[in-house]
């Protein structure tokens, strides 16, 4: 298995859209065969489009507003002593989270497709807000499958939601967490695919999903390449590029630019749900050994039983609590390029409650479990050493479990 | 020599009407019940399709969701499965047995003696719901040399190139998917439109065996008699679910059921 140079990484799969032979794929029913090939070859054509290139980076800059802020966490790397930590802070982008990037250019594929429905699946519901923000900006008719579980923990994410005229179709199958609302929303696309488009919240799914989201979402590493270099005059030397893992969005965005830089130089870390403490459940596939399996029509890593059903998933975080994840990450992983761990809810929390008491910075639960190995290996290391953790989304979202369980740690 | 599926289909052909398949989920609601609905059905159905349940379905509806979880819930295993179907062998006159479900499933257990488990059982067909062609190639042939008919898929969304390549690649039975839906939704295109969907793959190759599944009930079956064979699938689930919320027996109520059916297309 071998990373190819000068080619981004989510066109490094062969015809049947494995990458490294085996990560990835269409694994969908017949009837979505066509509408994934319309998808495809719209997605191959507007990529390439100038007029669809200048839409898009007109509202990322005017919508989501980009470039975001890269700035040095004075105060946490003074209080830790070793390296410096610093944060590209994308939850400043409009919505709160990196979710808006994936979301935004689905509703411009959509609507240039001449689709006027479009749906989607969230689970810390920063997906679903996206989405339905930016079906709003463009005129679209939205749909949100989620979890009824995450729609409890997540409120302020579906208020936001119900305040953009989105429909939330509450998931009660299953864990009712994030996995069962992708099932539910790819069985509600199979019955409407002729004039619904779906958006999948991740770099996960089948094989376009995967290459939308990524593309969307690598915007955050073209930024932080110019940042970087406007900050130290050159790339570093040394440079570990941390970022949660869920369906891992956001970590291959983070990542992009950067896979190509030797590893000692560049070192990319993921962070997976590790699940509270004393819990057997989790969501880190890749950090905790799962087995290749089928999942959401795309072969990775996935929290399974020997039977090949799919386990329930624990964490604090809804946004990583999932049993999958990107076939990319598990390309990375069994590549070396990127090295996966794992953080537990309580580790998460203790992170939340160190930064925000040194840091004018509210992360979420999600990047929470980065800033954790942040904190744990910075020490470590030395003051030339660069950390960067991406800081995905705010804080907002989870004030109420952040009260309760705050208290308890 | 002509595979039981082909036998079976020329046995309702002569009686000049379309092959009865029903769809039940192994283990629904337990091993005990399933195996003795398949023997109570087995005088009126013509090929018994059986579901291995998966807990990530993203092509079923809700009926069979809920059988589904229920299999599940009470620990079925896939060798579980291949029992009930070597067990609904022993009987007179069984029929050709078709296990459908879901590829992650037939990977963890191992493609290969996944196959031999099914020749072992006396398992006749295979329908793999999310492993579509051409990606299914390899592993069709595979079910081939083990005498496991692998059954391709076709939407209303199929383009008529795609048909082509696909039936060409199909073994003795092809499943046409009446309409844009999860298993068990409403009807929403009429039986006429789905006949001359229909039609549109026989005239590509007559030979082939052709069957219309997705959304059949007792009220429409009989408008779609022309066709090879028809399909029911989640209102036999449904059957089970409402036997057991009113306390009553599955077995018969889903045998009184599939009786009713086959006399609508007789």
């Amino acid at each position: 298995m071998i990373l190819k140079k000068k080619v981004p990484l989510i066109d490094q799969h062969d015809k049947y859209g494995f990458w490294g032979g085996k990560f990835g794929g269409s694994y969908i029913p017949e009837t979505l065969k066509k509408p994934i090939d319309d998808l495809t070859i719209s997605f191959n054509k507007l990529r390439k489009n100038k007029i669809f290139l200048k839409k898009k980076n007109f509202y990322f800059k005017n919508y989501i507003g980009t470039p975001t802020r890269f700035i040095k966490l004075e105060n946490l790397s003074e209080h830790l002593g070793g390296a410096q930590i610093w944060a590209k802070v994308v939850s400043d982008a409009n919505g709160g989270a990196h979710k808006i990037y994936n979301a935004t250019v689905h509703a411009l594929i959509c609507k240039s497709m001449g689709k006027k429905y479009i749906v989607g699946d969230t689970g810390a519901g920063y997906a679903g807000k996206m989405l339905s923000m930016a079906a709003k900006k463009f005129g679209l008719k939205c749909k949100i499958f989620m979890g009824a579980k995450d729609i409890k923990r997540q409120k302020p994410n579906c208020d936001a939601m119900r305040k953009n005229g989105a429909e939330i179709i509450p998931v009660t199958t299953g864990s009712q967490t994030l996995v069962d609302a992708v099932s539910e929303c790819m069985r509600y696309w199979v019955s409407n695919c002729d004039t619904t488009h779906m958006c999948v919240g991740s770099t996960v799914g089948p094989n376009i999903f995967v290459k939308i989201c990524g593309w969307s979402t690598s915007q955050i590493s073209k930024e932080l390449k110019i940042q970087i270099k406007n900050e130290f005059k050159k790339i570093p030397n040394k440079i570990k590029l941390i970022n949660c893992v869920g369906g891992g969005s956001s970590a291959y965005g983070f990542w992009s630019e950067f896979i190509d830089f030797p590893k000692k130089q560049i070192e990319l870390i993921g962070v997976e749900a590790g699940g509270p403490k004393k819990s057997k459940l989790h969501a880190a596939p890749l950090s905790k050994g799962a087995k290749l399996g089928v999942l959401h029509g795309a072969a990775s890593y996935v929290c399974q039983n020997l039977e090949g059903q799919i386990n329930e998933t624990e964490s604090i975080s809804a946004g990583l609590d999932y049993p999958g994840v990107s076939p990319i990450h598990c390309f990375l992983k069994d590549t070396k390029r990127a090295i996966y761990t794992y953080a537990t809810d309580e580790e998460a929390l203790k992170a939340y409650k160190l930064v925000t008491k040194f840091e004018s910075l509210n992360p979420s639960l999600e990047p929470s479990h980065a800033f954790a190995e942040a904190i744990k290996i910075s020490p470590k290391l030395t003051r030339d050493t660069i950390v960067i953790v991406n800081s995905c989304g705010d804080a907002k979202k989870d004030r109420d479990i952040l009260k309760m369980r705050l208290k308890t740690i | 020599m002509s595979s039981p599926i082909r036998v079976a289909f020329e046995k309702a052909n002569k009686e000049n009407r379309p092959a009865l398949l029903t769809y039940t989920v192994a283990g629904d609601s337990n091993k005990k019940i399933s195996l003795n609905i398949l023997k109570r059905i087995s005088d009126h159905v013509d090929i018994c399709e059986i579901g291995f349940p998966h807990n990530t379905p993203i092509a079923d509806g809700g009926q069979i969701q809920t059988s589904s979880y229920r299999a599940i819930k009470k620990g079925i295993k896939i060798n579980d499965i291949f029992e009930i179907v070597k067990n609904y062998k022993k009987i007179k006159d069984a029929k050709p047995v078709i296990l459908m479900g879901y590829y992650n499933m037939i990977y963890q257990y191992n493609e290969n003696k996944f196959l031999r488990k099914c020749k072992e059982s006396g398992v006749n067909g295979l329908i793999v719901v999310d492993l579509p062609w051409p990606e299914n190639i390899n592993f069709a042939n595979k079910c081939k040399k083990n005498l496991v008919s692998f059954i391709q898929l076709l939407s209303p969304t199929t383009s008529l190139k795609r048909l082509k390549k696909i039936i060409k690649d199909s073994h003795d039975m092809i499943y046409y998917i009446s309409m844009l839906s999860t298993t068990g939704g409403k009807l929403k295109v009429s039986p006429k439109q789905i006949l001359s969907n229909y039609q549109r793959i026989k005239k590509i190759d007559n030979k082939k065996k052709c069957v219309i599944g997705f959304g059949i009930t007792e009220k429409n079956i009989d408008k779609l008699k022309s066709a090879d064979g028809i399909v029911c699938g989640s209102i036999i689930c449904k059957e089970i679910t409402k036997s057991i919320t009113l306390g009553q027996n599955p077995v018969t109520n889903v045998s009184k059921l599939v009786k009713k059916l086959k006399k609508k297309i007789i």
